[in-house]
């Protein structure tokens, strides 16, 4: 897909979504509002830059203002709205994806800042039907309420269990010579990055409790 | 966000003259950084990404310590076997220290650099000497809870908001750094960061394109190590209080100790006469409240933080009582 097929499939998103009235400017104007932000005094758009992106597998070569953030480059730019924008400053993890296996925060880093990396967003987890085990245990455990978080959730998750396998300690692990046993205590401690406002919490420690147990 | 051009340094050498031209900013983690441009408190004109820089190694010393390289990411240095088994104090501070997300992409320099929390250096509508010098401390009659105690001035109350930083002081790292003319020097950490006197913007002892390229660790001192934090949640939220402690003692009787605080000042606290007092002294109460008064001397709260005075002597106590235990 390029970033032409982008396009359209936000305009047709965004069109029903959208009343009549606004549907115009919100079609011509989105990108440039989104990456400056609030509209005030932002002055004209810098040059844009070019970069490209090997997403869930597949490569994607986005012409950016630089200002776009990898979040709003996945939401607005490949309609890929499974990375949620929660806070849009670090603090809540809905935006969390994995950039080469490693979560990190898509709203505090620039697209164009990952150049040539690969990015895994929710969307890229299951295999075709097949979900991954970590949105399975989700599921079977009811980790979630609105869901609003959850994306962020699976992924944090899926990192963090790459972290826990490598051997990578914790705050609250005891000796930090020791590989850790990943406790419910471990997973809180590791999980804190994310937040949900329905405290679904018991639910989603018991999923990814699940999930660890699943060979990969 | 306010516009800025963005550009990729190739070499360390072409980072610092970029970053010399006023409105130029390194990023690296980007995760402060980002985080106060989109709140327009930083305006970069450009951007100079140093992401690609061979920075990101940590090698053994000759002497017996470790150089961290300055793009190593938090999480990665908490993780490595070295830092786990030999600066534990350090693997802990850093294993406290924001989100497993935010520590993926901070970096070990980016870290020593990162802003303060106070509430009205990041609100932009409000006064503050450090973002606009000249307009005044919304923060001195203000909620100041979070502020510092020691080593604030009338025109700044800000408190250095690193973990990392805390124990990199308690172990006497050493800051490397290059200019553009490829001229190196070797900051020790005690002298890194500034206090904020009358000019609370200027925040380091870096000069205007002075690169951070590594961290270098001296051989661990004797004894246990311990981070001890205090913060309003159990995970992901600053320190009220933090204290970097390496203790050396044997059967009731110190011998040594090194004690850095943070939460407390602009930069992390250490007081060679509080452990001075500790040295060869019995692991009583008496001993404690001697290091904790030479620690406090001098402390000035300013309402909201007034209880940052006793919770400091009262962590102090607890962790010199947990590590003089056997």
């Amino acid at each position: 897909m390029d970033e032409n097929d982008s396009i359209n499939i936000e305009i047709t998103r965004r069109t029903v979504i959208e009343t009549g009235t606004t549907a115009l400017l919100l079609t011509a104007l989105p990108r440039a509002a989104l990456a400056a932000g609030a509209p005030d005094e932002a002055g004209p758009p810098p040059p844009p830059a070019t970069v490209d992106l090997r997403i869930n597998g597949s490569s994607h070569t986005l012409t950016l203002d630089p200002r776009t953030t990898l979040l709003d480059a996945l939401r607005e730019h490949l309609a890929l709205t499974g990375s949620k924008k929660g806070c849009d400053h670090g603090q809540c993890g809905a935006c969390t994806v994995l950039i080469d296996g490693r979560r990190i925060n898509s709203c505090l880093t620039l697209a164009v800042m990952h150049d040539g990396q690969s990015i895994t967003t929710i969307e890229g987890l299951a295999d075709g039907d097949r979900l991954h085990p970590l949105q399975a245990a989700f599921v079977e455990h009811d980790g979630f309420q609105c869901g609003y978080c959850t994306s962020g959730q699976i992924c944090s998750a899926v990192g963090m269990l790459t972290e826990s396998r490598n051997g990578m300690p914790s705050y609250v692990t005891e000796d930090l010579t020791q590989p850790a046993q990943l406790t419910d205590a471990e997973i809180r401690e590791r999980m804190s990055g994310n937040i949900c406002r329905c405290a679904a919490y018991p639910n989603i420690v018991a999923a990814i409790k699940q999930a660890a147990e699943t060979p990969t | 966000m306010k516009a800025f051009t963005y550009r990729r340094a190739d070499t360390t050498a072409q980072a610092a003259t970029a970053a010399i031209k006023p409105g130029a900013r390194i990023i690296a983690g980007g995760t402060n950084l980002l985080d106060l441009m989109k709140l327009q408190v930083e305006t970069p004109s450009e951007l100079v990404d140093i992401n690609r820089l061979p920075l990101d190694k940590i090698e053994e010393t000759s002497d017996g310590g470790l150089r961290v390289g300055a793009l190593v990411r938090n999480s990665d240095l908490a993780a490595d076997s070295r830092v786990r088994q030999r600066y534990g104090v350090l693997s802990r501070a850093l294993l406290a220290g924001a989100s497993a997300q935010l520590r993926n992409k901070a970096t070990t320099g980016g870290n020593l650099l990162q802003r303060t929390r106070c509430y009205y250096f990041y609100d932009v509508t409000k006064p503050c000497n450090k973002r606009n010098p000249g307009s005044g401390c919304a923060a001195l009659a203000g909620f100041n809870r979070i502020h510092a105690i020691l080593g604030a001035s009338d025109g700044c109350i800000a408190t250095h908001p690193s973990d990392m930083a805390v124990a990199m002081r308690a172990l006497d790292a050493r800051v490397e750094t290059v200019d553009r003319a490829g001229d190196t020097r070797a900051i020790p950490i005690a002298e890194f960061h500034r206090l904020p006197g009358k000019t609370p913007e200027i925040e380091t002892s870096l000069k205007p394109g002075e690169i951070i390229t590594a961290v270098t660790l001296p051989p661990p001192p004797p004894g246990i190590q311990v981070y001890r934090k205090v913060r309003d949640r159990a995970s992901y939220a600053f320190a009220l209080v933090s204290v970097a402690a390496i203790v050396d003692s044997t059967r009731g009787r110190i011998r040594s100790v090194r004690l850095a605080f943070g939460g407390l000042a602009q930069k992390p606290w250490r007081v060679a006469q509080a452990e001075e007092k500790l040295r060869n002294a019995p692991a009583n109460t008496a001993s404690f409240n001697a290091a904790a008064d030479a620690v406090l001397e001098g402390t000035r709260g300013h309402g909201g933080n007034d209880f940052k005075i006793p919770l400091t002597r009262r962590t102090l106590h607890s962790v010199l009582a947990e590590t003089t235990r056997t």
